[in-house]
């Protein structure tokens, strides 16, 4: 009976990974560069996602530490080359 | 943890919560690829960030909290943190957008007005109808 649990955390890993797909489509072709960090922020956000999905889907807790770094990472590094778009450099003295 | 601990009355509820958390950040990934601006691309992915994420957690709660026989709630540290961090990125972002597209406006206003008067949708005179 608790298939369907299975069947659902199967179902969000794969929209998920759709979604970084569509992500990673516009992280390519995105026409300026600041396209470019909006996907990446994105993909970033999306893997988390993912991440926390297949901890569920394989029970373990040591998932909840891998999203945990990869949203502060994702953070560290949009906030990165948005002040590198802006000011042409990221720590200024 | 074995998916099959996890009884019936939290595996409900945690799948929704999965199916629905998954699908919104589908619908916002695919806005970001499918809009045409970036000042309107801009708002799509905000909807995987903000719901996505926290229907994910709560189903995380859930499945972790009815499998351990005890709450665990140290998902929480991503919702806060990701609630703190978001709109700190999406303002450096925009400003930095904005900035940009300033700095390629062209120099002179005239041409800018031909510019986008051109991309305008045509409209055509129509005949004005016959006065009675």
């Amino acid at each position: 009976m608790n298939q369907i649990l299975g069947y659902a955390l199967s179902f969000a890993l794969l929209a998920l990974c759709a979604a970084m797909l569509c992500t990673l489509v516009r992280l390519l072709i995105g026409p300026t560069a600041q396209d470019r960090v909006l996907a990446l922020d994105t993909l970033y956000v999306n893997a988390m996602l993912l991440v926390l999905t297949a901890g569920i889907r394989y029970g373990t807790a040591l998932y909840f530490d891998v999203a945990l770094l990869i949203a502060l990472f994702g953070f560290v590094g949009s906030t990165a080359l948005a002040k590198f778009l802006l000011r042409g450099e990221v720590i200024e003295p | 943890m074995n998916l099959e601990d996890v009884p019936l009355w939290a595996a409900l509820p945690a799948s929704a919560l999965v199916v629905l958390g998954s699908l919104i950040a589908l619908v916002g990934s695919v806005g970001l690829l499918r809009l045409r601006e970036f000042m309107t691309r801009f708002h799509a992915p905000a909807l995987g960030t903000t719901l996505g994420t926290v229907c994910i957690l709560a189903a995380s709660m859930l499945v972790f909290s009815a499998a351990g026989g005890r709450p665990i709630v140290h998902e929480v540290l991503i919702y806060v943190f990701l609630t703190m961090t978001a709109p700190v990125t999406a303002m450096l972002l925009f400003r930095a957008a904005h900035y940009r597209k300033r700095e390629r406006a062209p120099e002179d206003p005239l041409e800018h007005a031909a510019d986008v008067a051109e991309k305008l949708p045509r409209h055509e005179p129509q005949e004005a109808p016959p006065r009675r």
